[in-house]
């Protein structure tokens, strides 16, 4: 996994609650058994005018002009601002995936859904829960400047401003630990192998059923 | 020793190991598989040389690429056929307790194949790469959906990292109405506690109209828990649980059964147990439940209406209605009786076992598809289910009324297959989402119980299955 420690970065504003991961990544683009290329149809149907297909070059497909991401000042944005509850439906991991190969390592919003939350983390993509009004007051000042971009510090918990403005954030402390790092969950896991086999013993002792 | 609500009593029982801030390794009973959210964490073990941990938890099967018709042709989609081929040559080289491949004779949707063979059981962890793994928790097992990633972790480990949730209790007391189904019941619980109402919650179910229901409709009742934002749903263990599972395959026979049955009794929360959170629903105010919107919380009765985003005063609230009405086709205050449908979907993990199906054919027996309806689908969760529902004569009652009668898999309820709606079409489905493009670009999805999604095949729009 790559490791995060400090991203400077423009900021794209996503306005509407509950995006869905089938927004994220429409279902026809689940077919692949990769794990990259997915940038390209992230937000496909708000993206694009057409329905999109996997396998076929998005290049020179027609590009919805009202949609937030084919606006010229927010080419190259690294951090997303959304609404509530972003991430909610299906437990795809896709998601992430499709979320990072576009360039976004930093998800701001008062909410998200619990199972896309934790993929985030496990795909070098941190997600940063603010209160719903300091969000609306992110929304504003990035709408309402062009070029507008934040540094978000993981290991100082803080998001800075453009007006110097630093809002602090919380991060699980194990979960901070690994994308500071980098590190990969089933090697820290296996550390644990000892305990898992005497667990494993045990339980298949007082119910073998399970074990069958 | 303190009262313990289930979900604790699981919990506790599974860790491994726990970290200072609480983060804990939890140990997996049972992994089920499928094509979709599998072959990138079977290529991650490859790639860093490891070995599944213990491959006897493995529970897979191909499920939602497989076409629904016309199995002699196999898969035509090559991207669905390589995902599905892809799942068989890593299951005949990893191993697996049990696979049902695709054309299997008990091949089906994941979450219906696991109960339906007893390799789901009381007390189990139970984790699988999809949102819907919370079905199982309708036998006490704490089971719920996993990322990619953490496919690749659990075969590797054995064991899943988790942070302890909180407790919710939805107690649903008294009886339910002729025509409410379970469906009704927890989409009735959605459209109280709201798609983000369960978020960081384990939701158990609990409450005399819950014990009252068979197994199938605990499952799926438990099913849509992840719509309510709760990775994970919970009944406790009853007789109905027990002779549900009691001759299944998979489940333990003699002494191990007596062993396992009274370990499995003590699966409740305790008398006393303390909830972070608690809500209660009157059984008898629910009646049959339609969608409206994009999210599975849009919902209303059958004798209500289409809402007016006008009547609304929060903006964020009014902008949501206004977009999904749009979305719908929809105009402010339609009742719901005078929408028309183009297309009926009966299937998918939550409405497909064999008492959703004897529920859709009790309506459409004798009767037949609306004219103005193009196709209304009818496919069984399993091969299982599909033979026992042959058995019972249901195949002939739907296609006398002019349904069509499916192969087993997640078909239209995510349309990664062939069957979808055209852009614009709008459907009454016994699914779980009614999300934008779910069934296709641009369909329009409203979710019903499966004899409400009958009624409106044979009405041409959404009926009151009481009054038919
Ligand atoms: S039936 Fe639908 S919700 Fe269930 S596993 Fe298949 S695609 Fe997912």
């Amino acid at each position: 996994m790559k490791p995060f420690t400090v991203l400077d970065a423009i900021v794209a504003p996503l306005d509407r609650a509950n995006v869905d991961t089938d927004a994220i990544i429409p279902k026809q683009f689940l077919k692949s058994i990769k794990r990259s290329g997915f940038g390209p149809n992230l937000f496909d149907e708000w993206r694009y005018l057409d329905v999109g297909q996997p396998g076929r070059d998005c290049a020179n497909r027609p590009k919805n002009p009202d949609f937030v991401l084919n606006q010229a000042r927010y080419q190259g944005a690294q951090v997303l601002l959304a609404r509530d509850n972003f991430g909610c439906g299906s437990s795809r991991e896709h998601a992430p995936w499709a979320l990072e190969d576009y360039g976004f390592r930093v998800i701001i919003a008062p909410s998200f859904a619990d199972i896309f939350f934790n993929n985030c983390f496990k795909n070098g993509v941190l997600p940063i829960v603010l209160p719903a009004a300091v969000v609306d007051e992110l929304f504003q000042q990035c709408e309402g400047a062009e070029g507008y971009r934040l540094k978000v510090d993981l290991a100082a918990q803080t998001i800075t401003r453009p007006d110097g403005q630093a809002i602090a954030f919380e991060v699980d402390p194990f979960r901070k630990e690994c994308l500071l790092n980098g590190w990969d969950d089933i090697g820290l896991t296996l550390r644990h192998a000892d305990k898992i086999r005497a667990f494993e013993d045990r339980r298949r002792a007082e119910h073998p059923y399970y074990f069958a | 020793m303190a009262p313990q609500t289930l979900y604790e009593k699981l919990w506790s029982s599974h860790v491994v190991h726990q970290e200072a801030d609480g983060t804990a390794l939890i140990y997996i009973d049972r992994h089920l598989v499928h094509e979709v959210t599998s072959p990138q964490a079977f290529e991650g073990l490859k790639l860093a040389g490891r070995k599944p941990w213990r491959i006897s938890s493995i529970v897979a099967t191909a499920d939602h690429n497989t076409p629904t018709d016309h199995w002699e042709q196999g898969i035509t989609d090559p991207v669905s056929r390589q995902q599905v081929e892809t799942l068989d040559a890593n299951i005949r080289e990893v191993g697996s307790l049990v696979y049902f491949p695709f054309m299997d004779q008990r091949q089906g949707i994941i979450h219906v194949i696991g109960p339906e063979n007893g390799t789901t059981l009381p007390g189990m962890t139970v984790v699988c790469g999809d949102s819907h793994t919370s079905t199982h928790g309708a036998f006490a097992c704490l089971a719920h959906g996993i990322g990619t990633s953490e496919v690749e972790h659990v075969m590797a480990t054995q064991c899943l990292l988790q942070k302890k949730s909180k407790t919710m209790l939805v107690r649903v007391d008294g009886e339910l109405g002729r025509g409410v189904t379970a469906k009704d019941v927890v989409l009735a619980i959605i459209g109280q506690i709201g798609t983000a109402g369960g978020t960081g919650y384990a939701i158990e179910f609990g409450g005399s109209a819950i014990r009252s229901l068979s197994m199938e409709g605990r499952m799926t009742v438990c099913n849509m828990a992840i719509e309510a934002g709760a990775r994970a749903g919970l009944v406790a263990v009853d007789d109905t649980t027990l002779d549900y599972l009691r001759d299944k395959p998979y489940a333990p026979k003699g002494a191990q059964w007596d062993a396992a049955a009274a370990y499995w009794r003590t699966l409740k929360s305790d008398e006393g147990a303390q909830f972070d959170k608690v809500v209660v629903l009157d059984a008898a105010t629910i009646a049959p439940q339609v969608t409206w919107g994009t999210s599975p919380e849009m919902v209303t009765t059958i004798d209500g209406r289409v809402p007016d985003p006008a009547q609304v005063a929060d903006p964020v609230k009014r902008e949501g209605i206004e977009r999904a009405l749009k979305y719908m086709g929809l105009e402010a205050n339609t009742p719901m009786s005078e929408i028309k449908v183009d297309q009926v979907f009966i299937g998918s993990c939550t409405n497909s076992r064999i008492e959703d199906l004897r529920e859709a054919a009790a309506v459409a027996k004798g009767r037949s598809k609306a004219a103005n309806v193009r196709r209304v689908l009818v496919v069984p969760g399993s091969g299982l289910v599909k033979r026992q529902a042959e058995a019972e004569g249901l195949d002939k009652v739907f296609i006398e009324a002019g349904f069509e009668w499916r192969e087993p898999g997640c078909s239209m309820c995510l349309a990664m297959n062939a069957d979808r709606l055209e852009p614009g079409e709008r459907c009454a489905s016994t699914s779980n989402r009614n999300f934008e493009g779910r069934q296709g670009a641009g369909g329009r999805t409203h979710l019903v119980s499966p004899a409400m999604a009958a009624a409106a095949a044979v009405s041409g729009h959404f009926a009151d299955v009481r009054a038919l």
